[in-house]
């Protein structure tokens, strides 16, 4: 950019500014409910100050150099807070794009007189600002992606709950695909509460485990025969008809674990081995009670 | 036989493989497949998957309906660049792994599904087709 139209614009600062905050305020994407204007007008101001002091340096053109890094961070940390609020991507990209309309629109006040300089200032304009709004746009996905990340950990966290059901006996209901990471916190959890609750017996409960294959099988049995080194009994319950002919097909050996069709008879199992009865109460003994 | 609809999914990470399988199981119900079959095609399904990506990185996999007279199925391709099998009699045998493994993945994939074809060439790949009738 040449240094004369670099001074305009340095000089009319303000007035970008304000043609900016116009455009945003007048936008019908405005999220108020996510982001007061004053806070919105002091992003603005920073992300203006560092973009037309950078209008001046020699590689103005190469987005990647380091003279950009400052703009690019201020970018980018505003691009990641808004992809955290809950902004949309046509909200974010407004917020770059009507400040190129902004600049554009002071150059083209200021430089009427000068079609051949307008034209050439408004390409660069419109090329730095569209390398700006690539960068937006990867740094607001990455943002979205860590929001993504950390459910998928609390998933992880909140899948497996151990519960325990009696006095001795633990239930683990199993939601979803068992991959390995998954089976290693199962197996992790079911341990560790197996020796804080001194329980004899653990019931992992796979209804709700979609298909098992191989891989799957192999991983309950790895965990059957680990809870088994500490002592405590494993009963795998919840087995569907389907799963039943599946893993027979297969060809995978499971004979050597004990299976339930549904947790209640895994349940109903656990009480005989600890050698305890359920009863129904009549009504003589009912009102002896009372 | 005739192909009634085709498309081509990339799996390249794990969880891949559950969206392949819910794409899997979309379509066995559209044949109205039963639920035994059902799950028997997508345990099929989620055995070569996981095959391919231990083994070759991931690959394609070609989803399609085919139908042959009255018969309507599912025909799934699994096409990976991989190391390929060296002697497939061996893979084929239950209980055999070179990973740690079972070692049923292959075998007990063919007693899930009607029709199995395994194709492989050391260095260029394997190529694996399944095809599960909808009451087969």
């Amino acid at each position: 950019m040449s240094s004369n139209n670099y001074k305009l614009l340095q000089k009319k600062k303000k007035e970008v500014l304000e043609l900016w905050m116009k455009n945003q305020l007048a936008d019908e994407g405005l999220r108020e409910d996510l982001i007061s204007n004053d806070e919105l007008r002091s992003q603005s101001e920073e992300l203006i100050e560092a973009l037309i002091g950078n209008l001046s340096s020699n590689s103005v053109e190469d987005i990647n150099s380091d003279e950009w890094s400052p703009v690019i961070e201020i970018l980018g940390g505003i691009a990641i807070t808004r992809a955290r609020q809950g902004f949309s991507p046509r909200e974010t990209g407004n917020f770059v794009f009507s400040l190129k309309e902004a600049l554009i629109e002071v150059l083209q006040k200021e430089l009427k007189n000068d079609i051949q300089a307008l034209f050439s200032e408004t390409l660069k304009i419109g090329r730095i600002m569209d390398n700006l709004s690539v960068v937006t746009f990867e740094t607001f996905i990455k943002g979205r992606e860590e929001v993504i990340l950390r459910q998928t950990d609390e998933i992880t966290d909140i899948s497996t709950p151990v519960i325990r059901v009696w006095d001795g006996i633990l239930a683990l209901p199993i939601i979803g695909t068992l991959d390995s990471a998954r089976t290693q916190v199962v197996m992790e959890n079911l341990l560790q509460e197996i020796v804080e609750t001194g329980s004899s017996i653990a019931i992992l409960d796979i209804s709700g485990v979609p298909a098992v294959d191989s891989l799957v099988a192999q991983h309950l049995i790895k965990t059957v025969s680990a809870t088994r080194l500490m002592g405590a009994e494993c009963i795998i319950s919840g087995i569907r008809p389907e799963i039943a002919q599946t893993v027979v097909h297969l060809g995978i050996d499971l004979s050597n674990i004990i299976t339930k069709s549904s947790l209640a008879s895994a349940l109903a199992y656990a009480f005989k081995v600890m050698r305890l009865e359920v009863r129904k109460v009549n009504a003589v003994q009912k009102s002896n009670l009372l | 036989m005739l192909s009634l609809s085709k498309e081509t999914i990339k799996v390249l990470k794990e969880q891949d493989v559950v969206l392949l399988r819910n794409r899997v199981k979309e379509v066995a119900v559209k044949i109205k497949m039963g639920l035994v079959n059902q799950t028997r095609l997508i345990t099929a399904a989620s055995e070569l998957l996981r095959n391919m990506l231990r083994y070759a990185n991931g690959g394609n996999c070609i989803v399609e309906i085919v139908s042959s007279g009255r018969n309507n199925g599912v025909r799934l391709t699994f096409i990976d660049k991989g190391p390929g099998i060296p002697d497939i009699a061996l893979a084929m045998k239950d209980g055999y792994s070179t990973g740690k493994s079972l070692g049923l993945g292959l075998p007990g994939t063919k007693r899930l599904v009607n029709e199995f074809d395994i194709k492989s060439k050391v260095g260029e790949g394997t190529t694996v087709t399944i095809i599960k009738w909808a009451n087969g």
